[in-house]
């Protein structure tokens, strides 16, 4: 199966037998429905961001209590490893489609966002998309634009912050009320 | 006394709400009228499966508009796990979907796995059916009884308790825990069957049915609980879709896609079995469908236990050192065991650089798995497809010129769990 007709189509990886499309995000929408109308992409099965940030560096994902921590991830550490490949830009948002009929596909649509650049919604395309878009949004802060309702889902409406992004602090919270106020 | 056999008629069109999916908005000439009543049913009702809050729009006694709204357990797993080793991370999944604890800790599992390329022995894969199943089977009757209690059959709730019971003495014979057993390893299990597991599960795979029959014979004619769920809580097969439904709620739409049969994992392909799928897309036929599931899942494990019992013996793990734990026993005698069992506690295994996405059928449906690994031993990115959250978002099709007291059984119909909604 070809996907070269997809609009705005950057690149396609093949590995461990998924089929990923990366696509500019200026197309996206053109993209999901050329997929959804032409190649029958009937059911959007999952919205997932996720933050490149520091990716292939030391530190990130230290201990909870030091700066740093004591970086295990740190590659070369067990004499092995090699670098990770770069990623084009911070975020990605990977949109899993699945062919619900009699021969069944998967593929994932990805797109490369920096930090604050808006995505469209894919809402009016899978109405699905409707709260995995507002999930990215309040863990990972990716802009949708055009959504109908773009607010908070998990985290509570006056949240500061997005959780899931890796400069999210683990294990710390803003203190609401203190002595001197 | 005469019990309705009407099956209904699925609408033709589309009920979702617009332009929000997932908010039915009362007419605003009602909003006007200043005769809503707006209630806020949970988060804290008993019959919300946990700590769902529907707010609601009454004109009356009908739903005229309804939102719910999702966070309260929000746990942050997914942050959690990013933060601890591959073989640390194995501990939560099973806490996320709390009823049908195996299947997240399998679908991680396979996704490591995935990104491993790691061969896994048949007789794990085969256990690994066995367990998913008796956790199905689990699932859907802490759904049965819960959905029957919210409605008013209260004794069906202390017969299902007592099947469930069965189930989990044989997770606790297998693995010491009865729930979140954390039973499945990279690579296979943790542990060799345990004698007499074999015997037990047999013993049960003979009562389940008959337990059935009588499940079926206080419910499936019931006057009152046909006319509480006949009809009620409408959704066609085209909105199931477009709303991204799975699992039982989609089959009694009239779909016919179960991923057990049409992307086998496992051994699936393997085992003889149906797939329930019922077309009145109401309360009613989601209960037909979990019910036959059972049975179906009933003879997947008697299946399961057959063909384990022709592999006594045979290794239950992949003998990968840099990724298996080696024997305990070894652990006395051998440097190299000692050695290698101390750096995968510690410091884990490294699975390489990639991205995947797994999924399996679980009893509410796709159950996903997306992992990021940079090459390192921790987990880069872990997201759960909860197939709860996907389920919860069709309340407001649903509810459409539903009645208040249909609320409860809509819920339960759609079978959330919380704990997986909110992860």
């Amino acid at each position: 199966m070809g996907y070269e007709g997809v609009p705005g189509l950057v690149e396609t990886r093949e590995a461990f037998g998924e089929t990923t499309l990366v696509v500019d995000p200026a197309w996206l929408l053109e993209a999901c429905v050329h997929l959804r109308d032409e190649a029958g992409f009937n059911v959007l099965s999952d919205i997932t961001p996720t933050d490149y940030l520091g990716w292939g560096e030391r530190g990130v994902a230290g201990y909870i209590g030091t700066p740093s921590g004591r970086d295990i991830n740190a590659p070369g550490s067990q004499g092995d490893s090699r670098r990770p490949t770069t990623k084009p830009k911070r975020f990605s948002v990977s949109y899993h489609l699945l062919k619900l009929d009699g021969d069944p596909r998967r593929v994932r649509v990805q797109v490369w966002l920096d930090d604050g650049q808006p995505v469209p919604s894919v809402v009016r395309i899978w109405p699905t998309a409707d709260w995995h878009e507002r999930e990215a949004w309040d863990m990972m802060g990716i802009p949708v634009e055009g959504h109908p309702n773009l607010s908070r889902i998990l985290m509570e409406d006056d949240w500061e912050g997005h959780p899931l992004r890796k400069d999210y602090p683990l294990g710390g919270e803003p203190v609401r009320f203190s002595g001197e106020e | 006394m005469a019990t309705v056999q009407r099956r209904p008629q699925v609408y033709s069109g589309t009920r979702i709400p617009e332009p929000i999916p997932s908010v039915l908005h009362a007419p605003e000439e009602l909003r006007r009228s200043g005769d809503l009543l707006t209630v806020n049913f949970g988060p804290n009702h008993p019959s919300t499966h946990g700590v769902l809050r529907l707010v609601v729009d009454l004109n009356g006694e009908h739903v005229v508009g309804i939102g719910a709204v999702v966070g309260y357990l929000h746990t942050g797993f997914e942050k959690t796990m990013e933060h601890k080793t591959w073989w640390k991370c194995i501990t939560y999944p099973a806490r996320i979907d709390y009823v049908s604890f195996q299947y997240n800790e399998l679908v991680f599992v396979l996704a490591v796995e995935k990104l491993l390329e790691l061969e896994v022995p048949r007789k794990a894969t085969w256990m690994r059916m066995a367990l998913c199943e008796l956790v199905r089977i689990h699932s859907h009757l802490v759904y049965l009884g819960t959905s029957a209690l919210e409605i008013g059959a209260i004794s069906m709730f202390w017969y299902c308790f007592r099947e469930r019971e069965l189930v989990l003495d044989l997770f606790e014979l297998v693995a010491g825990a009865r729930m979140h057993t954390r039973y499945f390893q990279t690579g296979g299990l943790a542990e060799d069957i345990p004698v007499g597991f074999y015997g037990e599960a047999r013993r049960f795979c003979e009562r389940m049915p008959k337990a059935l029959d009588d499940y079926e014979a206080i419910l499936d004619d019931n006057t009152i609980w046909r006319q509480r769920t006949v009809g009620i809580g409408l959704l066609s097969a085209a909105d199931a879709i477009a709303l991204g439904q799975s699992g039982p709620v989609l089959r009694a739409s009239g779909v016919d896609w179960d991923l057990r049969k049409r992307e086998p994992y496992l051994a699936y392909d393997q085992v003889e079995f149906e797939v329930p799928v019922y077309h009145g897309g109401d309360v009613y036929d989601r209960y037909r469908v979990r019910m036959e599931e059972m049975r179906e899942s009933t003879r997947i494990v008697a299946q399961c236990i057959e063909r384990l019992e022709e592999m006594q013996g045979e290794p239950w793990i992949a003998d990968d050192r840099k990724v298996v734990l080696p024997p305990r026993e070894e652990l006395h005698t051998s440097m190299e065991s000692l050695i290698h069992h101390f750096k995968i506690v510690t410091e884990g295994y490294r699975v390489p650089e990639g991205e995947v996405y797994v999924t399996v059928e679980s009893p509410r449906g796709e159950s996903g798995c997306y992992v990021v690994s940079d090459g390192g031993p921790k987990p880069w990115r872990v997201k759960f497809r909860a197939p709860s959250f996907v389920a919860l978002e069709a309340t407001a099709t649903c509810m459409r010129d539903a009645a208040v007291a249909d609320l409860v059984a809509i819920v339960g119909s759609l079978d959330g769990v919380m704990g997986e909604v909110d992860r």
